[in-house]
């Protein structure tokens, strides 16, 4: 009996590789398993090699592992390229139509198991993916019942025929590899999950949920790997209450349009990744200087230009920082698991009305795709709050030519806001410097007035907001403080008891709050910590650079990886090793 | 009910003095007031040159954006609230040079804004450089030695987009232009109306007295149809687009608004936008 194992699925783009994944952890997610998934894709529909990793574990498990226990493959590229990766004893279950071989050296074993034949024995080639779903229920130990409800949530609509055709594939696949391997295997076989029902989602799902729960009703979209979902999911859901996703000619219109939403009174957003967010940049500072409420996702991906555009990167961090021209107020959020897209979602909404400033939550790819296993969402904790917005609609009324006061300089920044269609509301809003009531103003004096009451607004939100950095401090005097950004959490998690096994103390903060910049939270944990790296995912250190300019700090190391994959953690561990 | 003066403020205009756009602002005000509307109700959203000034001069909700930018604008407020009024407005330069790629989809999305285009075929306000609307050899600061590229045929253009309404008037028409202007707001569904507005500063070429000379009034040819596009397209292509009225309207084709799932009269801005924990244990419970 095991308590983890990692399995991964490969073969050619458009083949079922992905419905081969998600069957398989969908019914492992269902009896209490713990999973988590990395999709390795190209920027294309068919053809090339794709694979998807799944962990599956006994207890809650937030990176992908170093090593593979089994590896299914519907072509020999897929043992080629992945091989590498197996355990000593690792099993490769490959179709036997390609005449599967292992390269020399190899330490796995290999089943050739004929996937598409018994397929379509059975009906259709088409169910080769169940077959291998099958096999690896046999090496697992794993009843194929547990399928059953899965299969019919996926084909019921195709009718009960193809349910049970299904099924049979996978029962069909399980039996010949119970004869083909009988004593030859190692021990594949799970420890029994507590049972418990829990979510299964990518964090995109867990943005578009945050971002609906959190009152969002509009979205203007422009479609972009590897934030679609975001989109796709509310088209889905946002007509049954009462709203609407509109996809656009491009992304200047969509950040455009949200903004015009949001000054209209409606909580909207939109979401892309680097390219798009490139071109936002002007609107961005629109939202910053009109002070208009904006909510903007950017799940990074391989930059620059078009660069990786399904890989792993975390390098857009000083452009969503520092990208717009002249100075505003902005919030960078940075979640640092699935749950925490959903929560911060809908804390971003709030943000975005309390301070009247744009809100960018910037993912990486492998938070944004990878599909994961999700404690429950706290419905309790949901809050809406906006801010100054006023909507009693008895606003004194106004004298002829006299607009409300929209930019009215108050103590903490921060004036009373109406939307269009309120009585005695009437005011001006431009991208131009304005006066109290928006009208343009090129006074010196009206210009620091209204700069510094933007530029305050944001002076107690690193203070207000929750957990900026999440703080693993095991030690008071550590040896190590390690610093990550977004998805590398759970892998810098797993390497940490590695590093204490060997002695060293080492405390970790992942920083959920890039800007304003949490220098108190973080100043506290580099306080007690001889060494500080940062582990990110591009090739500058873009976070070590914010620390360097934030903290007081004598040095920060930087563990960097921009090959367009996540850390493994054993890379994380032996660069923490070096340091000492 | 409020009259044309309950849209003016108290801002000057900073165009110069004959600048055409004063008659346009003149007409929007005129317009709002004839078709009901009070200035609560309406919202301009306008773009970056001389005319994107405009929403600052007229006494309503007005949202001064970023250069190219009004129509994504206007369409996001219509969205989050149906019951406005919609104007949009800027210049030839804002809404067929950086903003085109905005018009065109505009144009075949068909969201209820009335977008007013304030056409001197020049830029104005960077001090005289050629636009997409200038005609082939118009000298400017960009062009020394004349324009070599061809000007864009707009209501063309608008009609191969599937414009709904498409008009084109004349400033010093105040007339014609109000009434454009009022058919327009009343039309359900995305309304274009290209106003020529001589640039009396930087364009000596189309001066008022071109115009008075050029434009050709579509109410003097005989059995003009407006709901024919066919004779739409083949007036425009006869008077090399210089003509005046309104060109296209087609009725029957429906609004964005209105085709969209589940989408309420009522606006969105005022609709309550918290789940029950029901509604939420349903989203999530997809999830499992």
């Amino acid at each position: 009996m095991i308590n983890q194992l990692s399995w991964k699925v490969g073969g050619q783009q458009g083949e079922g590789i992905e419905s081969t994944g998600e069957i398989f952890s969908m019914a492992l997610n269902r009896q209490g398993y713990y999973l988590y998934g990395y999709r390795h894709f190209s920027s294309r529909i068919k053809g090339g090699h794709t694979n998807n990793k799944i962990r599956v574990s006994t207890s809650a498990t937030n990176s992908i592992s170093d090593d593979l226990d089994i590896l299914v493959a519907f072509d020999q590229e897929t043992i080629d390229v992945n091989h590498h990766e197996l355990s000593t004893g690792g099993v490769v279950i490959g179709d036997s139509k390609f005449g599967p071989k292992l390269p020399e050296g190899s330490h796995a074993k290999l089943f050739a198991v004929p996937f598409t034949e018994i397929a379509t024995e059975l009906g259709t080639s088409l169910m080769k993916n169940m077959v291998a779903v099958g096999a690896s229920a046999s090496l697992l130990g794993i009843n194929t019942d547990i399928f059953q409800s899965v299969v019919e949530q996926i084909f019921l609509k195709k009718g009960e025929a193809v349910v049970s055709k299904n099924m049979d594939a996978i029962r069909t696949g399980m039996e010949y590899f119970e004869k083909e391997s009988q004593g030859n295997v190692g021990d594949f076989k799970l420890a029994e999950a507590d049972g418990q029902s829990r979510l299964f989602m990518i964090g995109n799902d867990a943005l578009a949920l945050g971002a609906l729960t959190g009152g969002a009703r509009f979205m203007p979209a422009y479609p972009i790997t590897p934030a679609s979902e975001i989109m796709e999911y509310l088209i889905k859901k946002l007509p049954e209450y009462g709203g609407t996703v509109i996809q656009t000619e491009d992304e200047i219109a969509a950040c455009t349009m949200a903004i015009g939403a949001n000054y209209a009174g409606v909580r909207s957003l939109t979401a892309s990744a680097g390219p798009g967010l490139s071109l936002m940049m002007e609107a961005i500072g629109l939202s910053g200087i009109t002070e208009t409420p904006l909510v903007i996702v950017d799940t990074q991906r391989g930059g620059p230009s078009t660069g990786l555009p399904t890989k792993q990167e975390q390098s857009d961090i000083f452009a969503m920082i520092y990208g717009t021209h002249g100075e505003i107020p902005k919030v960078v959020m940075a979640p640092s698991s699935v749950e925490e897209a959903f929560y911060d979602a809908i804390e971003a909404f709030n943000i975005a009305e309390e301070y009247q400033v744009p809100v960018i939550i910037v993912t990486d790819l492998a938070l944004s795709l990878g599909k994961q296993t999700v404690n429950p969402l706290d419905f309790e904790k949901v809050d809406i709050r906006r801010g100054k917005l006023d909507t009693t609609e008895e606003l004194p009324e106004l004298d002829k030519g006299v607009y409300f006061k929209r930019y009215e300089v108050t103590e903490d920044g921060v004036s009373k806001r109406v939307i269009p269609g309120m009585k005695h509301g009437l005011h001006h809003v431009t991208g131009v410097e304005h006066n109290e009531q928006g009208k343009p103003s090129e006074s010196p004096e009206n210009r620091k007035a209204q700069m510094d009451k933007r530029m305050r607004k944001l002076a107690p939100l690193a203070d207000r907001f929750p957990n900026p950095v999440l703080k693993f401090e095991n030690h008071d005097e550590a040896d190590l403080l390690v610093i990550g950004v977004n998805s590398t959490r759970g892998t810098i998690q797993e390497a940490l008891p590695r590093l204490e096994k060997e002695g060293l103390k080492v405390n970790h903060g992942q920083i959920r709050l890039l800007h304003p910049f949490p220098t108190e939270a973080l100043q506290s944990m580099i306080d007690k910590a001889k060494k500080v790296v940062v582990v990110e995912n591009n090739a500058t250190g873009q976070v070590a650079q914010l620390i360097k300019m934030n903290n007081k700090v004598d040095k920060v190391e930087s563990i960097l990886k921009y090959d367009g994959n996540p850390f493994l953690p054993s890379e994380i561990h032996n660069e923490c090793k070096e340091l000492f | 009910m409020a009259t044309f003066k309950d849209f003016r403020n108290n801002v000057k205009p900073n165009w110069c003095p004959g600048c055409g756009d004063f008659s346009i602002q003149a007409a929007i005000q005129r317009a709002a007031a004839n078709v009901g509307v009070i200035p609560e109700e309406l919202a301009v959203v306008s773009g970056i040159g001389c005319s994107g000034r405009i929403s600052g001069y007229i006494n309503s909700y007005g949202l001064h954006g970023i250069h190219g930018r009004s129509l994504p604008i206007a369409q996001g407020v219509k969205m989050a609230n149906r019951e406005l009024t919609v104007i949009a407005s800027g210049g030839d330069g804002d809404g067929f040079a950086i903003g085109m790629g905005h018009t065109i989809h505009a144009i075949r999305r068909n969201i209820d804004v009335t977008y007013i285009v304030m056409d001197n075929q020049i830029y104005g306000l960077t001090k005289g450089q050629t636009s997409p609307r200038s005609e082939m050899g118009f000298k400017t600061k960009s062009t020394p030695a004349g324009s070599i590229e061809s000007s864009l045929s707009v209501m063309e253009m608008a009609l191969t987009a599937g414009g709904s309404f498409v008009a084109q008037s004349f400033s010093s028409d105040l007339k014609e232009l109000t009434s454009l202007i009022e058919q327009g707001i009343n039309h359900k569904g995305f309304s274009l109306i290209n106003v020529f507005s001589p640039c009396v500063t930087f364009n000596k070429v189309n001066t008022y007295d071109w115009f008075k000379e050029n434009l050709t009034s579509l109410s003097t040819i005989e059995d003009y149809d407006p709901h024919n596009r066919m004779q739409a397209m083949n007036t425009l292509m006869e008077h090399d687009g210089l003509v005046t009225g309104l060109i296209y309207q087609n009725k029957e084709k429906p609004s964005y608004e209105s085709l969209v799932t589940g989408f309420k009269d009522e606006a969105l801005s005022s609709q309550d936008i918290s789940l029950n924990q029901e509604q939420f244990d349903k989203l999530a419970a997809e999830f499992m």
